[in-house]
């Protein structure tokens, strides 16, 4: 077999159970893939004796039959994620050296199941960055490109080291992370699937905390039904994560019939976005067709809080991180400024701090300490915490009202090219997350999937929201609608 | 609301981050850009709406109150920038 590291999970899992590969021989396939693309700066710590000993762990499980659908399947994990013994510095200057004493709930779920590692994925510098750009292992690179034309793209980010090896073949899945779009944007960026699940599916144990309402992780995968297998194996209760959900998780795989025959899609007027380019508004009513045709009911619907998600978005996150990020401070792990005589506790907090965060997570942690600060914590942080009731009851009401799923563009623009927003003021780089970030506030399952191309060759996805705890409808519809998209095309490489 | 040199230096401090005095201006001027974006916040009606609390109608979950891990010094101080005879040592605290 030819282009091992190009198969799906669905595809290798099947020809591991016949016997007619092994997981090593995968393995090895995505491991030359992954060290033949430094180009893409996708893996940004490399784990081969790791994936080799865990590959032949799970041959041998399989040859004993009996073995999970991911046994034996190698992935890439985000930085995000800390896994034992193995570099995991969540992108950023102040975990330099940090190797956990422990594994994420997630990652050891997947080992669990027999996955395989085989390295560490490049990101924005604690999830905070819509392109990879603020990460100190330097931009991760979209594999895709404009046609005829070098510059190089962004794919998106935070998991831009997820989305560009996925989708350029240097793994078959790879985890990710969303607080506010972050598994959904690159995915859409890069031409692949991923979903962000119900808040509370996956544990966030072990899992760098970014903005603690808000994180979920998921499956960055070449398929909806790799998406149904991987997420199947990341999710179920974790007692160390207080917010992980005690319901049992479906056998996803098993729901995706492809029937969505009396599926009710809402269409909301306000993700009409102004000065959205014509191609993605196109996509969007295509994509409403190829769900009539399958059988659905489209209805036009209005979630009327919708324009202050993202305001209230970095509201929240940003106070949640200035929380979360106080724990950096130099005493426990990760860097330390070097002191001059004389200084005290306090400078060494600020050195450390001022050397080892990144610009836009000091922007974020400082914004997240003004909003909670003595007399704006009432304006702006209890403020931002009632318009994100508003917006999740918005859902609520059009869930009550019969809709299953909602479809939306999954990004206002298709990848742009790195660098060229380093002369914008911030904003509008959030900008970037407006169709995504409303399910992050209301914790809902959202999952993003190529759909299209646009006139310069770039991948455009698609977006479909679900009900809380439906991820298995939710991928039911998004398998039907990857069906009749039929997107098959994949970067021309060139690295 | 517009944030002026000192609050910048305030918030900078009380975030721990060190921000020398040449680069305020600019940080100033960004956080006005996001405030600036943040205001429209105020256009909502938010009478009587309860600020969220917990996304997933679920109450937390109580364990018991007993120890379950420990015993781990090692580990636990593996990755310290300086750790010494058990303890993680940093600058003097009192003087």
């Amino acid at each position: 077999m030819a282009d091992l590291n190009r198969m799906t999970i669905a595809g290798a899992r099947d020809a591991l159970r016949k016997g007619e590969l092994t997981s090593v021989e995968l393995t090895e396939a995505c491991l030359s893939a992954a060290e033949a693309a430094g180009a893409l700066n996708a893996y940004v710590h490399h784990t081969p004796d790791l994936a080799r000993e865990q590959a032949r762990a799970a041959d041998a499980r399989i040859a004993e039959g009996d073995a999970p659908a991911m046994c034996g399947i190698p992935l890439g994990i985000k930085d995000l994620f800390c896994t034992r013994g193995v570099p995991s510095q969540a992108a950023s200057r102040i975990l330099d050296g940090f190797r956990p004493e422990y594994e994420s709930t997630v990652t050891r779920n997947l080992f669990e199941a027999g996955a395989v590692m085989l390295g560490k994925l490049n990101m924005d510098e604690f999830a905070m960055g819509s392109s990879n750009e603020t990460s100190v292992y330097g931009n991760a690179v979209n594999p895709w490109r404009r046609r005829g034309d070098d510059t190089p793209l962004t794919p998106g980010g935070s998991s831009g080291g997820s989305a560009s090896a996925v989708a350029a073949d240097l793994c078959l899945a790879a985890t990710g992370t969303d607080t506010g779009g972050s598994i959904r944007q690159p995915a859409a960026f890069a031409g692949i699937t991923g979903i962000k699940p119900t808040y509370g599916r996956c544990s966030r144990w072990g899992i760098v905390a970014f903005a603690s309402s808000l994180d979920q992780a998921g499956p960055m995968t070449k398929s909806v039904r790799d998406a149904a297998i991987m997420l199947g194996a990341m999710c179920g209760h974790d007692p160390a994560d207080s917010t992980s959900a005690d319901i049992p998780v479906p056998d996803f795989e098993a729901m995706l019939t492809g029937d969505i025959r009396g599926k009710v899609i809402g269409i909301p007027s306000e993700y009409r976005m102004a000065g959205m380019p014509d191609e993605i508004e196109t996509l969007w009513a295509q994509g409403r067709e190829m769900l009539r045709d399958a059988g659905a009911e489209i209805r036009d619907i209005s979630l009327p809080h919708t324009k202050y998600a993202l305001p209230a978005y970095y509201v929240i996150a940003p106070a949640e991180a200035s929380s979360n990020l106080a724990r950096y401070d130099g005493v426990r792990y990760g860097h330390r400024a070097a002191l001059a005589q004389g200084d005290g506790i306090t400078e060494m907090y600020e050195k450390t701090r001022a050397e080892g965060f990144g610009h836009e997570v000091q922007r974020r942690v400082m914004v997240g300490t003004y909003v909670l600060s003595a007399g704006f914590y009432d304006a702006y942080y209890n403020r931002a915490r009632k318009v994100r009731t508003l917006i999740k009851r918005d859902f609520e009401r059009v869930f009550a009202d019969g809709v299953d799923a909602i479809l939306t563009p999954a990004t206002p623009s298709a990848a742009f090219g790195l660098g060229e927003m380093a002369e914008s003021d911030p904003v509008q780089m959030y900008l970037n997350d407006v169709f995504t970030v409303t399910v992050n506030l209301a914790g809902l399952p959202g999952i993003a999937l190529p759909a299209g191309i646009d006139r310069q060759g770039l991948p455009l996805g698609l977006q479909l929201i679900g009900r809380p705890w439906e991820e298995g409808d939710l991928l039911n519809t998004a398998h039907a609608l990857e069906r009749a998209a039929g997107f098959v095309e994949k970067p021309a490489k060139w690295w | 609301m517009s944030i002026d040199l000192e609050t910048a230096a305030r918030v900078a401090r009380l975030a721990r981050i060190r921000v020398d005095a040449d680069a305020l201006p600019a940080l100033a001027q960004e956080f006005n850009t996001i405030l600036g974006f943040i205001e429209q916040l105020g256009e909502v009606d938010v009478d009587g709406v309860e600020p969220m609390t917990s996304v997933t109608p679920m109450r937390l979950k109580r364990r018991g109150d007993e120890v379950s891990a420990g015993g781990m010094q090692d580990k636990v101080l593996s990755n310290a920038p300086d750790a010494r005879e058990g303890f993680f040592a940093v600058p003097k605290v009192v003087e």
